[in-house]
């Protein structure tokens, strides 16, 4: 049955992880993520899944690595210096091919940061991040409710794919309380695919797990595999929202709790007389390059805005193509920007053009 | 003997072979485990490797295990082990097999899981996976190949290379001043209470052999038992980066490593507990 909560997102995640069916989750404490491992280590139980609190991110993403490789629902979860610890680890699994949850509740970086939210890792989130051509598919939550049904859909997506999904959220996503529908409590899986590692029956042959090519025109075979599924999943799986985008025309673009920010500094503006919309990619990979150059045909200029130094905004370029100008707004070490100085820099930058 | 009658006993042998008079049900000692699959192997001539590879084959032969075994092998020399043998393997990042392993065995508690990994791997990189791995007491069974040097990336100084040891990056011998210790991580992981079984072998002799053998036996038993970790450090020789032949490098071995890593148990179970 599904059931209506007030929950804070992290601990929101954690409960959808168990719903989902998870067989196991990996994971060591950092702020803003631990309520997640916190909220498991209390409630898992329920459905007998695992959890493990591992010695550091790096052994929990290897951990992961592992179980995967058995067919099961495996996720982790972790904050940005975290993840950068993972990030090799990921890159084997990209390899590999193996399903699994990757949650990232991003802070302010570099280095250790602060422990406030921020969008930093958008570049490692959808540029790679550890070494070699791979991609996550990579969600963007903008409410609790999203962080709730991407574990659903993001455990769907990497068994479609045998890829690692991964759930880009933020530190006040994480730690924020908001009303969820959490979805019925599905069941655990108990049948396994057929290149799982779980022990060779004499009517098959051995399963191996690797992500090792030593020739070279092998190793090229794996990179085309890899690419052909990448652009599978590009013509397949893009989310994306609109908000008051039909008559717009001056764009807001912004993912995740931005995108919500973004959304009150659009209704600001069109209390002033200016018609702005919001454009909020879901799915970071795949990215709507398509749509977004499409919008960029019927509006006079975007503003892109981001919790970072600009990273989205170079993908949001590459759409336009140059057909329109992309500004760019963002606020970085943990610093939240207001609707107020969104639409600020708004119309210093485009409605005397407008005008 | 002459070229010719060479030649001529060859082709005598190839004559009984083809009629399988040679090998017989009734006179057959030795024959490959079902778990060894027929792959010459890449490791170089006189290595240890191969030897441990064929004990690990014969110990899930005779305990019937094929079909509940995973393996673990990690970046190294043995990193093509699931080459070799016939059971579902998956290769681990440097250093982190015993992790993998671990997840592994939490997902699937009725199977039998162990990793095989050389010292760099272990005792180096992989060190606090090693640790933690042991601590937990996970039901696991590692095997520790020790051969004192970096083999698969050509000789460099390993956490175990012996204390004047030339290699590649101590090209005037290991000076423990500057480079350290080697680690002793058999003697430390036996310390922790989630190890129950840890011991020191080789497979330079027949004696030995078997005491490895029974020592890998042993491990995949008590796993069965929920024991536990069980350890097995096998004491290696790299002909190829210790520059040696594989007759010097086993004389060198006994000498050398066996002086400083002691073969024998660093921890039985108690026969209360057995
Ligand atoms: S390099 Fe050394 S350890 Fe590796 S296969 Fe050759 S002899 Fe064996």
């Amino acid at each position: 049955m599904s059931e209506m909560k007030l929950m804070k997102g992290n601990e929101a995640l954690a409960e959808a992880a168990i719903r989902a069916g998870c067989d196991a989750y990996f994971g060591y404490p950092i702020t803003p993520q631990s309520e997640v491992l916190e909220y498991l280590a209390n409630y898992a139980h329920r459905t007998g899944m695992v959890v493990l609190q591992a010695e550091s991110e790096v052994a929990s993403i290897n951990m992961v690595y592992g179980a995967a490789g058995t067919g099961r629902k495996i996720m982790t979860s972790s904050s940005s210096p975290g993840m950068s610890l993972m990030m090799e680890g990921v890159s084997y699994i990209a390899c590999a091919e193996l399903p699994c949850l990757l949650v990232n509740v991003v802070r302010g970086g570099p280095g250790l940061g602060t422990i406030q939210p921020s969008q930093g890792d958008y570049f490692q989130a959808v540029k790679g991040g550890g070494h070699g051509d791979y991609k996550l598919i990579v969600l963007a939550p903008s409410t609790v409710q999203e962080m709730v049904d991407f574990v659903r859909d993001g455990f769907d997506l990497a068994f479609k794919y045998k890829n690692p999904v991964m759930i880009l959220t933020d530190g006040a996503l994480g730690q924020m309380m908001e009303k969820v529908d959490l979805f019925p409590q599905m069941d655990r899986k108990t049948e396994f695919e057929s290149w799982a590692t779980v022990g060779k029956p004499k009517t098959r042959e051995r399963n191996v797990i690797t992500s090792l090519n030593i020739q070279a025109d092998e190793m090229e075979k794996t990179n085309i595999h890899l690419q052909a599924k990448y652009k599978l999943i590009e013509e397949n799986e893009i989310k994306y929202e609109e908000y008051m985008c039909d008559d717009a025309e001056i764009l807001l673009v912004g993912f995740g709790l931005v995108a919500r920010i973004c959304k009150k500094a659009a209704q600001l503006a069109r209390e002033k007389g200016i018609k702005v919309g919001v454009f909020r990619p879901i799915s970071l990979f795949p990215f709507p390059t398509a749509k977004i150059n499409e919008l960029a045909g019927k509006v006079k200029g975007i503003l892109d805005v981001e919790m970072n130094a600009g990273q989205m905004v170079e993908d949001v370029r590459l759409a336009v193509n140059g057909k329109i100008p992309v500004e760019f707004h963002g606020r970085m070490g943990g610093v939240v920007p207001s609707p107020e100085e969104i639409l600020h820099k708004l119309e210093e930058k485009f409605v005397g053009e407008i005008a | 003997m002459s070229e010719k009658t060479l030649v001529n006993e060859e082709q005598h042998f190839e004559e009984m072979i083809a009629e399988e008079s040679i090998c017989t049900t009734d006179n057959l000692v030795y024959e490959k485990p079902d778990t060894l699959l027929d792959t010459p192997m890449h490791y170089c001539p006189g290595c240890g490797h191969g030897v441990a590879h064929r004990l690990i084959a014969e110990v899930i032969d005779e305990l019937g295990i094929q079909e509940d075994t995973i393996g673990v092998a990690p970046v190294g020399c043995s990193v093509f082990a699931y080459n070799y043998l016939n059971i579902d393997m998956t290769e681990a990042a440097h250093g982190r097999a015993s992790a993998v392993a671990t997840a592994i065995k939490r997902v699937l508690p009725d199977k039998y899981v162990f990793s095989y990994q050389g010292d760099g791997d272990l005792a180096a990189i992989g060190t606090a996976e090693t640790i933690h791995t042991c601590n937990r007491g996970e039901n696991l069974l590692i095997i520790f190949i020790n051969n004192g040097i970096y083999g698969m990336t050509g000789g460099q100084m390993a956490p175990t290379t012996l204390p004047g040891m030339k290699s590649t990056t101590s090209p005037f011998g290991r000076d423990v001043a500057t480079m350290g210790n080697p680690l002793k991580i058999t003697e430390l992981v036996a310390q922790l209470p989630g190890v129950y079984y840890c011991t020191r072998t080789a497979v330079n002799n027949a004696g030995n052999v078997r005491r490895a053998k029974k020592a890998i036996q042993k491990g995949f038993e008590y796993q069965k038992l929920n024991k536990g970790l069980s350890f097995v450090e096998i004491v290696s020789n790299c002909p190829s980066n210790w520059k040696m032949t594989p007759l010097a490098s086993n004389k060198w071995m006994e000498e050398n490593m066996f002086a400083f890593y002691p073969l024998g148990d660093l921890k039985v179970p108690n026969d209360k507990e057995k």
